[in-house]
């Protein structure tokens, strides 16, 4: 399990993106609301923007108009 | 551990056999039910048309769950190997010769990594969210779930082929796909809880005799590439592809069903992915498609070939769906049982 002196939990800073923690984790909110994740990470929203705060749902991305590039 | 080798033990609960398309399916399924493979055409005509992705899909089928009445050793019938091989040659050359050589993973997936502004009319999920109808997200989720109820076995084929920062990540991925140690959260059971709700039969393999040559070729891609360990870039190509592109295609999809009134499990299914898969999407990319480049970087070629072959499927798929669907019929080869319960 990560977080014990031996293997602190590691943080991934995806720029423009969502924090990555280890998990399981539980996130405070401003209101006090605890949400908690069980996967093995979890994607921390950094941007406001997701629907499903705090965790990511990818609104960050970049929006293009048509003919650019899109999927 | 005892093991019992008899190769005429098939379980009864397997799919059936479905009707021939052509003359390579045809040969197959004789086979299949022990007749002689019998002299195998020199030329196989169309790769994505319905008789070859069918022959395909069967042959493939054999490394999953198989058929009813077929033993499980014809899994490693030469002859059978054989005809797959023709077969999955001819289907990789198309792909290789349909989709840019770009040779740059990073950039095939950067060009995923945005959404368009407001509404994509090419796009099966945006059509959905916008104006999609009960009976057309029920053809839907019947097609997609040739793909779905195997989600992520395939996938497992390439563990042993990684290694180190690739190879942990993947199977990270993979344990959260297989629902964590819960079988009540295995992704493929959430699908098929969605499809209770939508009245449709959760079977294994029950519309395989429905879906169109563009749905069983996406299926195919992801055996294709997760059998041959000469594939195992095109294979991390294809699930860094799907873990991109699911979160908002899942976003919208959910949406769709909310607006439909489908069921709770059906909502739930797409749910969970768009979660799942924002977190999936970074550690694929980072990590998975990452450390297979840092250990392989010959491979990476093929990881962009992975993610514009199935980018390529995708498409064809989503076009075939948005045509009928536009004229007012059926996307499949045979029309769904009307569900017991809704108005629809």
């Amino acid at each position: 399990m990560p977080n014990d002196p031996e293997r602190p939990r590691r943080v991934t800073v995806e720029p423009g993106g969502p924090v990555l923690v280890e998990g399981p984790v539980e996130v405070v909110g401003d209101d006090g609301t605890v949400t908690t994740s069980r996967r093995f990470a979890a994607a921390i929203c950094t941007c406001r923007r997701s629907r499903t705060y705090p965790w990511c749902d990818t609104s960050h991305r970049r929006r293009v108009k048509k003919g650019e590039e899109t999927s | 551990m005892t093991t019992t080798m008899d190769p005429r033990a098939a379980a009864t609960a397997r799919p059936l056999l479905p009707e021939p398309r052509g003359e390579l399916s045809g040969a197959v399924v004789r086979a299949l039910r022990g007749g002689d493979l019998g002299p195998w055409p020199a030329t196989v005509g169309d790769p994505y048309g319905d008789d070859l992705q069918l022959a395909l899909y069967l042959l493939y089928e054999l490394h999953y769950q198989g058929f009813d009445g077929v033993p499980d050793d014809r899994e490693w019938d030469p002859a059978l190997l054989g005809a797959r091989r023709t077969l999955e040659r001819r289907f990789l050359d198309a792909l290789r010769a349909d989709v840019p050589h770009d040779g740059d993973a990073e950039g095939a997936l950067a060009g995923l990594l945005v959404e368009p502004v407001g509404h994509d009319e090419n796009s099966v999920s945006h059509h959905l969210k916008r104006d999609g109808e009960l009976w057309q997200l029920r053809e839907y989720a019947a097609l997609r779930s040739l793909y779905h109820l195997k989600e992520a076995d395939p996938h497992a084929w390439v563990i042993p082929r990684l290694r180190g920062r690739a190879k942990a990540a993947m199977v990270a991925i993979e344990f959260d796909e297989f629902g964590g140690g819960r079988p009540e959260e295995i992704h493929a059971q959430l699908f098929a809880d969605l499809m209770t709700d939508l009245g449709l039969d959760t079977t294994y393999g029950h519309y395989l005799e429905a879906a169109p040559a563009e749905a069983l070729a996406t299926v195919n891609l992801m055996s294709l590439f997760g059998l041959h360990r000469a594939l195992r870039g095109a294979l991390v190509g294809h699930f860094a592809s799907v873990e991109v592109t699911s979160s908002p295609g899942s976003r919208r999809l959910a949406e769709a069903l909310r607006r439909a009134g489908a069921g709770p499990a059906a909502q739930r299914f797409y749910d969970e992915h768009v979660e799942a898969d924002a977190v999936h999407e970074q550690v694929v990319r980072r990590d998975v498609v990452g450390g297979l480049l840092a250990d392989e970087p010959h491979l990476e070629a093929d990881i962009a070939f992975g993610v514009h072959a199935t980018g390529h499927l995708e498409d064809r798929l989503g076009a075939h769906l948005l045509r009928a669907w536009r004229q007012g019929r059926s996307a499949l080869r045979v029309p769904l049982a009307e569900p017991p319960t809704t108005t629809g």
